[in-house]
């Protein structure tokens, strides 16, 4: 409390003289003098004189680490040259040995927010907006900041910026020695939808041994009104993230419970590697950025754009190859289907370890996939996530117009709902069953490229992933794209909820009994098909 | 009239049987710990502690590929979540083991040190009584008896079965392991139950106690088996198998699939527990990892490559796989994994009933080729018109091993 007294009372001191004249020495001769309380002074002094451009040069070299001491006078070294600090006149001869000034971490705080402050002056309201952001994220010492807020406020045109603004005074008055300022300070802050800002708040009503951090009783009611305010405001927010969240979980379920469906559907077996052939479609993706570096790094930013068609055919290759030499010769035996694919489910995994190593591998959003969408203070929505729900959205579309709108698709079809029948008419059964594999593997393979985005690329990467989707088939009933559609996401909105609301494995235990529960009342699933199943 | 059970139990198995149940259970109870305890290490035939701790674990391994056979190869049901029951028994037992080391843990204090880490006081309420060691060997199988019952009357009452039911068993003990691993749960979060001392008031690494505890795994292996036999010879075991083959007629008729259902699986469940219970003093751990889905689905390979449908099978089937594992994961620890996929692959493709139906098969191929040689011979000698008398197919293990799946 003292230190911050003795700043202000020095930088409102400096505030009325700065105006017009070149940099004050008493600043130059603080920032020269060994104890740190001394330069921080000399550092809140520089910010005080606002758009002075000497103060400003000699900030931006501070921040450098370009600040010397020369004998008595404090000088900016710049490349061969040596400028006076003051002036900013370039000395000749330059002098002979100067000693740099070392900052401490909270000093360079200091220097970074002030050097921000002053771009809050700049012409451009880009670059206000910018800077107004960047001190929203980190303030450091707001009390020094104060008079140059003021004065940015005063000029201050643009409402996003001066929202901004109001709400940085706010958090920088907090910390004025005047329980006025403050309880006005915190009234403006309950204005706010900002997890930081209740943060802020709440930093107020700790206790510090029997002391509370804020001393007035005033003023911790009005912060715990304002938490309140706010709690109300960041509700919907926060439930409208989940929800995003929850959709972004179920595209991918619906990606990698797509293929099942497909698989599951026309064969009545359970793939057991279909997790694997996620994996496949992931490092499909590892594998095309590795390419696009080395042979086109200037298209980098494209490989995943290969990799999409790449994954496909290559999940479907192995997904074939799989129904070929092992599958087909179990059919009617579903259940040693499931062992024999957990067989090769097994052998892929140890492929790709010994293929790419045990590690998980890194695979780089592109930079187009990077960043989000702030839709509010707590909600923003990242690119990459954004871009998987437009992308199973997409395959979805060509799932459903190849089932409904192509020959290949009204046979899978009939070979689901009637083998017998299906192949009595002249259906190719066999090679249909190849082909639906290959399908229903290759969607996997997109599924794997779209995880590839958000989550580690490792050799067991898949392994997780069967049980989740076969729930989706089993919730959305066989054959039925609706009902895959609808099962992945409400089983990812449920489970981001139940997961904000109990942990991940109270859901993941609750999800599993509600679908047990589910199964009782309905065994055909949400849409079930039409006729009879009885075997 | 009905023949009284322990009748019926004498004549199923048949004489050869019970010579050879004798048999192994002298070997056990007498030979190993001659060959343990009398003989210096340096002769040919003494059994070293690797050995027996080696033996012991895979023959609770062999109990529960029994168990798992009972439901699988003669019910029809193939179990992914097995390992679950399992774990569940040896965590009951393993709590009896965390009681006896007592006061002499890091911490020096009277609750397990899982616990005194977690700054817990005393005991949670559901471990009461866990210093008994007759309560903890109840709870091992009471405790995957239950739970396998509530289950069970849902995932079967509501008829889910074949891949459904499989990868409901599989989700569940995902999600068992997933609830075990944390720390706050109260059972030893990562690393399980572990470093014990005593079981009984004996220690835990004495040879003999480590005797008697091969002996008595031994023993409830034997046990097993010869429930299991007595329980498919009887009237409940054909119907059983009825269902396995066709669910539908036999409601047809008039039987109620649950109940037959509900009782071999929980049965199967409660002979895990009890081999869980015997597995982890020989191991002398127990961790979430026993419940992991790849442990869960080797049971069942277990089961597949000694041979479904016959008692014996997933004896052998335990054995093969778990020695393979053994010497592979010490001499190619990477060529495991493609070993183990292969073996899964195969046996379902070309062994669908396993070694034993391997060895049946031989048997009848022999069987065949003398007959005919001897059909040859006596056309030869005298020229009768009959044909070459059919292939006799060996009692019981063709006979029984029906298609499942």
């Amino acid at each position: 409390m003292k230190r911050i007294f003795l700043l202000l009372s020095l930088v409102l001191g400096l505030w009325a003289g700065s105006a017009g004249a070149a940099l004050d020495p008493a600043i130059l001769k603080g920032l020269a003098s060994d104890d740190f309380d001394a330069k921080q002074a000399a550092v809140a002094g520089l910010a005080a004189a606002g758009d002075d451009a000497d103060a400003q040069r000699l900030l931006k070299a501070l921040s450098d680490d370009a600040v010397a001491v020369a004998g008595e006078r404090v000088v900016i070294v710049a490349g061969d040259q040596v400028l006076d600090a003051a002036s900013g006149a370039a000395i000749k001869p330059a002098p002979a040995n100067s000693e740099s000034i070392s900052l401490n971490n909270s000093l360079r705080q200091q220097v970074d927010g002030a050097l921000a402050a002053l771009r809050l002056f700049s012409t451009d309201t880009a670059e206000r907006l910018a800077a107004a952001r960047l001190l929203l994220a980190d303030m450091g010492d707001g009390a020094v900041l104060l008079p140059l807020l003021d004065k940015a406020l005063a000029h201050e045109q643009d409402p996003v910026i001066k929202d901004i603004l109001v709400r940085l005074h706010a958090q920088a008055s907090l910390g004025s020695p005047d329980a006025a300022v403050r309880l006005k300070a915190v009234q403006e802050l309950g204005e706010s939808a900002s997890p930081a800002v209740k943060a802020l708040l709440l930093g107020l009503l700790d206790k510090q041994g029997d002391d509370f951090a804020e001393p007035d009783e005033k003023v911790r009611l009005a912060a715990q009104t304002a938490i309140k305010a706010i709690d109300g405001r960041l509700a919907w927010s926060d439930t409208a993230g989940q929800i995003f969240t929850g959709i972004s979980l179920g595209s991918i379920l619906l990606l990698a419970a797509l293929g099942l469906a497909i698989t599951y559907g026309v064969m009545g077996v359970i793939n057991m590697a279909h997790g694997e052939l996620l994996m496949v479609g992931a490092y499909s993706a590892y594998a095309m950025q590795a390419l696009f570096r080395a042979r086109f790094p200037e298209f980098v930013d494209y490989y995943l754009l290969a990799a999409v068609p790449v994954a496909f055919f290559v999940a479907a290759a192995v997904g074939m190859a799989m129904e070929r030499t092992v599958i087909r010769h179990l059919y009617g035996r579903p259940l040693e289907t499931l062992l024999a694919t957990w067989g090769l489910s097994l052998v892929l995994i140890q492929a790709a370890r010994l293929l790419f190593g045990a590690q998980n591998v890194e695979v780089a959003n592109p930079a187009w996939m990077s960043g989000g969408v702030q839709l509010a203070d707590n909600l923003s929505l990242p690119w990459n996530r954004l871009v998987i729900v437009a992308f199973s959205g997409f395959v979805l579309l060509v799932v459903w117009l190849m089932m409904n709108k192509t020959r290949l698709g009204m046979f899978v079809r009939a070979v689901t709902q009637n083998r017998p029948m299906a192949g009595c008419v002249g259906v190719p059964t066999a090679r249909i069953d190849t082909l639906a594999f290959g399908i229903g593997s290759g969607i996997a393979g997109l599924g794997g490229v779209a995880l590839s985005q958000i989550a580690n690329v490792g050799p067991d990467m898949g392994q997780g992933y069967i049980v989740d989707s076969f729930m989706v088939v089993v919730l959305g009933g066989v054959g039925q794209l609706a009902g895959a559609v609808w099962a992945a996401l409400g089983l990812g909105i449920v489970t981001k909820f139940l997961e904000g609301w109990a942990g991940a494995v109270i859901a993941k235990i609750l999800v599993l009994v509600f679908i047990i529960i589910f199964i009782q009342k309905r065994p055909q699933g949400l849409f079930a098909l039409k006729g009879r199943f009885v075997d | 009239m009905r023949t009284p059970a322990s009748v019926r139990l004498v004549a199923g198995l048949g004489p050869k049987g019970w010579l050879a149940i004798a048999a192994v259970a002298l070997v056990a109870w007498v030979g190993v710990p001659l060959a343990h305890l009398m003989l210096p290490e340096s002769h040919p035939l003494h059994v070293s502690t690797y050995a027996i701790t080696l033996l012991g674990k895979i023959l609770c391994y062999a109990v529960v590929a029994v168990a798992m056979d009972l439901i699988w190869g003669f019910g029809g049901i193939l179990s992914l979540g097995h390992g679950l029951f399992f774990a569940l028994g040896g965590y009951s037992f393993g709590m009896y083991l965390m009681r006896q080391i007592g006061r002499d843990g890091s911490y020096g204090a009277a609750i397990p040190d899982f616990m005194v880490f977690l700054d817990w006081k005393e005991l949670p309420w559901y471990w009461a009584g866990t210093d008994s060691f007759l309560w903890c060997l109840l709870l091992a199988m009471a405790v995957p008896g239950v739970i396998a019952f509530i289950f069970g009357y849902f995932a079967f009452r509501s008829r889910i079965k074949g891949v459904y039911f499989s990868i409901i068993t599989q989700a569940l003990t995902y999600a068992a392991m997933l609830f075990f691993f944390r720390n706050e749960t109260g059972f030893g979060g990562n690393n399980g139950f572990t470093d014990f001392k005593r079981i009984l008031g004996y220690s835990i690494t004495a040879p003999e106690t480590r005797v008697v505890l091969f002996g008595l795994s031994v023993t409830l292996l034997l046990a097993t088996i010869v429930l299991g036999k007595a329980l498919i010879a009887s009237k409940f075991g054909k119907v059983l198998t009825a269902i396995r083959d066709a669910e539908n007629r036999v409601m047809f008729i008039g039987y109620n699939p649950l109940h037959y259902k509900l009782f071999i699986w929980t049965l199967s469940a409660m002979l895990c527990g009890l081999a869980g219970a015997l597995y982890v003093p020989q191991v002398g751990i127990i961790n979430p990892s026993e419940m992991s889905v790849a442990n869960s689905i080797e049971i069942a390979i277990w089961v597949a490559v000694g041979g479904r449908g016959t008692l014996i099978g997933p004896v052998f089937g335990a054995g093969i796989v778990n020695l393979s594992k053994t010497w592979f994961t010490t001499s190619f620890p990477e060529y495991w994994l493609f070993f183990l996929g292969l073996l899964f692959i195969l046996v379902t493709l070309y062994l669908p009933q396993g070694v034993v139906g391997l060895w049946a098969r031989l048997k009848a191929r022999k069987a065949e080729k003398a007959a005919l040689a001897e059909a040859r011979a006596s056309v030869a000698a005298a020229p009768r018109a009959t044909a070459a008398p059919e292939a006799k197919i060996p009692n019981g293990t063709a006979a029984t091993v029906a298609k499942g799946a």
